[in-house]
């Protein structure tokens, strides 16, 4: 399909705050975003009208009980059937930060075999508590994330976390089961790596919030949904980048460019 | 028998006799409703009713001491002051607020008369700012005063129809090493005050998605009993919305959280000292903040003020809806009738006057044509806020309150808003003091890394990453420069997406120096503010004041206020920088003594293009290091002298139209593409400053102090780590260093050192007098308050 008639839903609840620079980065790109209330997404019922789904960071309803656990219920119940029907018709779902975690607690991540009744992980405490910093990404993902085969595995990625709950973490009895399904379905999508390449090994402040085996974002087993941690899209332009004025000529875009474009690419080429 | 009454009303409500009622009877009112107006209010109020022949309500009372609190009218800074060179009539009109009457400069928009100070960004756009304090709900419970000290600053910026941008902390801390037995009955631990503290507001923030960007934090003995939170806020709004246009028969319509019990007479217990008792009496004072409240408002402000759909705006902050109301109707000529059961409530029974001046977190009030009432109500429902028509806006001076068809209040405007003004003497003596004699220290890169250590210099990383500064994605110089997270001198915003027009953040503040003078101590903050300001590449600057001060009724304390502000009013008015907002806050006594006299100066700048801004890193091998500015033995309230225990007498002072002239020269060098790196002179002088730029870039750098211009030639320790005022280090690279010293001249500057080699080498002459690696360096900075690496 044409790039001008990509249509990208935007839903935010109250709390949601990272949604001004992800439109930014969309309408930079070509695409049409739409920012909605989910109330007026549960009202319409017209998820289905979109090509892109993007739950943007933030602290939905305050967090309470866990961090996106209410947002993610009234998600569930609301347009659940909807959610399920856009995720298995192919179409990209992002989750970034907030996102990530209504993600995990609807269970379409990891989604082993679809869409769990329990979530399969959890999104908890930061071992260093909130920490507002930029970091270095691995892409580790084999080729099962389509919609982010435009990121490169060579280069490292810089891009901000800023979470106080964003520790991702198995349940203690399945955590090898599941870090093995992870690997054999190519479910994982990006790791904290250091400035030489490797990875950080739980170190903090490479790590910045004690992950699991420095698990920064992952994808369900088809690949179209995806959730991470970090916000590509506050890397999204050069001058956001953290030591752009270090450079003589700085570049237009950043690290974050590499996410979106490839999302847009995917659609552009797949429907 | 009393002269209070309970009313035959079904609701709690009480009327007061005050027919010739005598002193000692108008203060025993006063104690039993819990008014904090003086004699001299209460009795303006008698004579009022007297006139009036009839009684008072409680509603009424309580109105008064609200309105006329010194935290609402600022009476001390409009009051008339006998000073020894003549009466000084109102320090606001003839200090702080007649910079710009007398400056005029056709790009403030709106100054010192709306709930923030608004100045233009471009021909649509401005740019809205405020700083607050919130001290005295801070001592008392530190989590929830700062937080809603930070959402109550967010509201002033609402208030003035802008969409928040960005954040501002300045926190003022005693020592988080203080010993536990020294500390005074009812006075909380600096340690616990600080984690209170940060956490509350990195709650708000973070959690409204507003990106903390700029800020300090500080600590000092005197600030154990009275800790200091300033937090500001940063709006963008365009000029053809900001509506204000308020006509009898608008309605008033109140959104946000629940009124309720939390936060009743804040404002009397923020205009009084802090006592023992405080914690058990004042707690209901404090408020409770719930920031995702806010987030909804924000959201639905911001499309009603797409529509233009309301005809004016404020927020309920001090004085809850008494002062939300009435200065709203008094902006627009008008009076108001309130329908107080209107006002949904979170506690079961409310007496009417504790409706009317509850200050309950998140709510604004608007006024809004009929017409338009229907739209404006949806609006709040999509977002899931509640919002409520409580009254009108009608002609005539006064405004009416009534409870379940009684009324309970009618207030006249013209009375209200003209309170008594005070008269006070001032009487300010010099300490007296002398300047310490002690021997060089043998290793002066030992001395670095204690300096770089000491807490007012040491990296505030812990405190920073506990605040979003990315949210929104428009940051563009960071409060933590690079990788190595450096500290800038304040931050570059990029508020328009097809626009590289910025503006920038930056802060001063030197209490020290206010014990040794605070004349000087104003002067410099004030040019520390704009320093850091022309650092960035900002230029275009206004300024906001925020006082923290003593019992301005004690004759010293209010002396040094005075001339604090009349420092403002001289060097702003060289430097061509007005002040535009403004807040003080009065009455920071505790067990433990007063608060350090607290002047910070907030500066907002503008770029013309944020890519052409200068970080304080340094960049490029071989490059060259200048100074600019002249470097004179004051080390009078230096991190220094401090050092050893001292604190001196040579604060340091000021040549404003010397100063002016050599940033005027920074930023056109700027602009024409000559420097490649910019960091001011402050806490600890030439030597932290010079090696935060070497470790920041990561890059060794030579410098030799014999070529540092200076007044006489002070000892090597006093010229390296003087504190100054009007320095900054600029690296040039080779190709631009003879257009840079050309366009410098006239002003003074040297070239004194070459970035090369890994390590930071301090000589003069031949002989080395530091020799440091970069990593000894940074870790001396980083590890006292943790962080990173």
């Amino acid at each position: 399909m044409r790039r001008s008639d990509i249509r990208v839903l935007l839903m935010r609840a109250p709390g949601t705050n990272c949604d001004a620079e992800t439109v930014r980065a969309f309408q930079d790109l070509g695409v049409q975003p739409r920012l909605l209330h989910s109330q007026r997404v549960f009202r319409e019922r017209n998820l289905l009208d979109y090509d892109i789904l993007f739950l943007p960071g933030g602290f939905s309803y305050g967090d309470y009980v866990r961090s996106g656990a209410i947002w993610a219920k009234e998600c569930e119940y609301r347009i659940g059937s909807e959610m399920e029907e856009f995720v298995e018709s192919g179409r990209p779902v992002i989750g970034v930060c907030n996102g990530f975690q209504v993600l995990v607690e609807t269970g379409f991540l990891p989604g082993f075999e679809g869409r769990a009744k329990v979530p399969q992980a959890a999104l908890g405490n930061s071992t260093h508590g909130y920490q507002c910093r930029w970091i270095r990404l691995k892409k580790v993902n084999k080729g099962a994330c389509a919609i982010l085969s435009g990121v490169p595995e060579d280069e490292i990625l810089r891009y901000p976390v800023a979470h106080g709950e964003g520790r991702f973490i198995l349940p203690p009895d399945r955590r090898d089961e599941y870090l093995r399904r992870l690997y054999e379905n190519d479910q994982l999508l990006f790791r904290y790596a250091r400035e030489d390449g490797s990875f950080a090994e739980g170190n903090w402040p490479e790590n910045p919030n004690g992950a699991f085996h420095d698990i920064a974002g992952i994808c369900n087993p088809e690949g179209n949904v995806v959730g991470l941690m970090p916000h590509p899209e506050r890397a999204y332009f050069g001058y956001l980048m953290p030591q752009w004025s270090r450079e003589e000529q700085p570049s237009e875009y950043g690290d974050g460019r590499y996410f979106f474009e490839s999302v847009v690419r995917y659609v552009e080429r797949k429907f | 028998m009393s002269r209070i009454t309970k009313s035959h009303l079904p609701f709690d409500h009480h009327t007061i006799d005050l027919l010739n009622a005598t002193d000692d009877e108008l203060v025993e009112i006063a104690n039993s409703l819990g008014l904090g107006l003086n004699l001299q209010e209460l009795r303006a109020v008698r004579d009022r009713y007297m006139l009036m022949e009839r009684r008072a309500t409680d509603v009424e009372l309580q109105t008064y001491d609200q309105t006329w609190s010194e935290h609402c009218f600022h009476k001390t800074f409009k009051g008339v002051i006998e000073t020894p060179d003549g009466v000084v009539d109102g320090m606001l009109k003839s200090y702080l607020g007649r910079v710009v009457s007398e400056l005029d400069p056709p790009w403030c928009f709106s100054v010192f008369e709306d709930n923030a100070g608004i100045v233009d960004l471009d021909d649509e756009h401005a740019v809205a700012i405020k700083v607050e304090t919130h001290n005295h709900p801070s001592a008392i419970e530190p989590f929830g005063g700062a937080a809603t000290g930070l959402g109550g600053v967010i509201r002033d910026i609402l208030g003035v129809w802008a969409d928040p941008i960005a954040c501002t902390d300045v926190l003022c801390f005693g020592p988080l090493d203080y010993p536990y037995e020294k500390l005074p009955e009812g006075v909380k631990h600096p340690s616990y005050i600080f984690s209170g503290v940060v956490d509350g507001i990195g709650s708000y923030g973070n959690s409204i998605g507003i990106p903390t960007v700029n800020g300090a934090v500080y600590f000092d003995e005197d600030y154990t009993g009275n800790v200091v939170v300033y937090a500001g806020c940063i709006g963008l709004l365009r000029k053809d919305r900001y509506i204000r246009n308020v006509k009898a028969g608008d309605l008033v319509v109140l959104t946000g959280g629940r009124t309720g019990l939390d936060g009743i007479h804040g404002v009397t217990f923020a205009s009084a000292e802090l006592t023992e008792e405080s914690e058990e009496v004042s707690r209901p004072a404090v408020q409770i903040a719930n920031p995702i409240e806010e987030e909804k408002i924000k959201r639905a402000i911001k499309q009603i003020s797409e529509e233009r759909l309301g005809s004016g705006i404020t927020d309920l902050g001090g004085g809850g809806l008494s002062c939300a109301v009435c200065e709203l109707a008094d902006r627009y000529g008008l009076g108001a009738e309130v329908k107080l059961e209107r006002v949904p409530l979170k506690a079961v029974e409310m007496a009417p006057w504790e409706i009317w001046i509850s200050e309950s977190q998140e709510r604004m009030c608007l006024a809004v044509p009929a017409e338009n009432l229907d739209r404006v109500l949806q609006i709040f429902e999509d977002e899931q806020v509640e919002a409520n028509e409580i009254g009108r806006f009608t002609g005539g001076n006064s405004v009416k309150v009534e409870f379940m068809g009684e009324r309970v209040a009618e207030l006249d405007l013209e009375f209200l808003f003209n309170p008594p003004r005070i008269q006070r003497s001032i009487s300010w003596k010099p300490p007296v003091l002398e300047e310490p004699s002690f021997p060089i220290p043998d290793d002066l890169g030992e001395t670095l890394k204690r300096l770089l250590a000491a807490p007012n210099i040491a990296s505030k990383e812990v405190v920073v990453r506990r605040y979003d500064h990315e949210v929104k994605g428009g940051t563009i110089v960071k409060p933590l420069q690079g990788w190595n997270a450096g500290p800038s001198d304040g931050a570059v915003l990029k508020p328009l997406d097809h626009s590289w027009r910025g503006v920038t953040v930056a802060c001063g503040m030197n209490p020290r120096y206010g014990k040794i003078h605070p004349y000087w101590m104003a002067a410099s903050a004030l040019d520390e503010a704009i320093r850091n300001s022309v650092a960035l590449g900002g230029r275009r600057i206004a300024i906001l004041d925020n006082f923290t001060w003593g019992n301005p009724e004690y004759e010293d304390r209010l002396g040094g206020l005075v001339l604090a502000s009349k420092a403002c009013y001289d060097i702003a008015r060289v430097y061509g920088t007005p002040f535009i907002s403004g807040k003080d806050s009065l009455y920071n006594e505790s067990p433990v003594g007063p608060v350090a006299p607290t002047l910070l100066i907030t500066a907002l700048g503008i770029v013309p293009d944020v890519r052409k801004t200068v970080t304080m890193d340094l960049k490029e091998k071989g490059s060259s290091l200048y100074i600019v500015g002249e470097t004179k033995r004051e080390l009078g309230g230096s991190e220094y002298y401090r050092l050893g225990g001292y604190l001196g007498a040579s604060v340091p002072r000021l040549e404003p139209e010397k100063t002016i002239e050599a940033y005027r020269r920074l930023t056109k060098a700027m602009d024409e593409g000559f420097i490649r790196a910019c960091h001011d002179l402050s806490e600890g002088g030439l030597g932290v400053a010079a090696a935060e730029m070497a470790f920041t870039g990561g890059l060794g750098l030579e410098l030799d102090i014999s070529y540092l211009p200076t007044e006489g030639r002070p000892r090597d320790d006093l010229a390296l780590f003087s504190e100054s005022n009007g320095r900054l280090l600029v690296e040039v690279t080779d190709r631009k260093a003879s257009a840079f010293e050309k366009n410098m001249e006239g002003t003074v500057f040297a070239k004194m050192g070459e970035i090369l080699g890994d390590r930071f080498i301090v000589s003069r002459g031949g002989e080395v007098l530091i020799d440091e690696s970069l990593t000894a360096l940074i870790a001396a900075w980083k590890t006292p308050l943790g962080g990173s690496r």
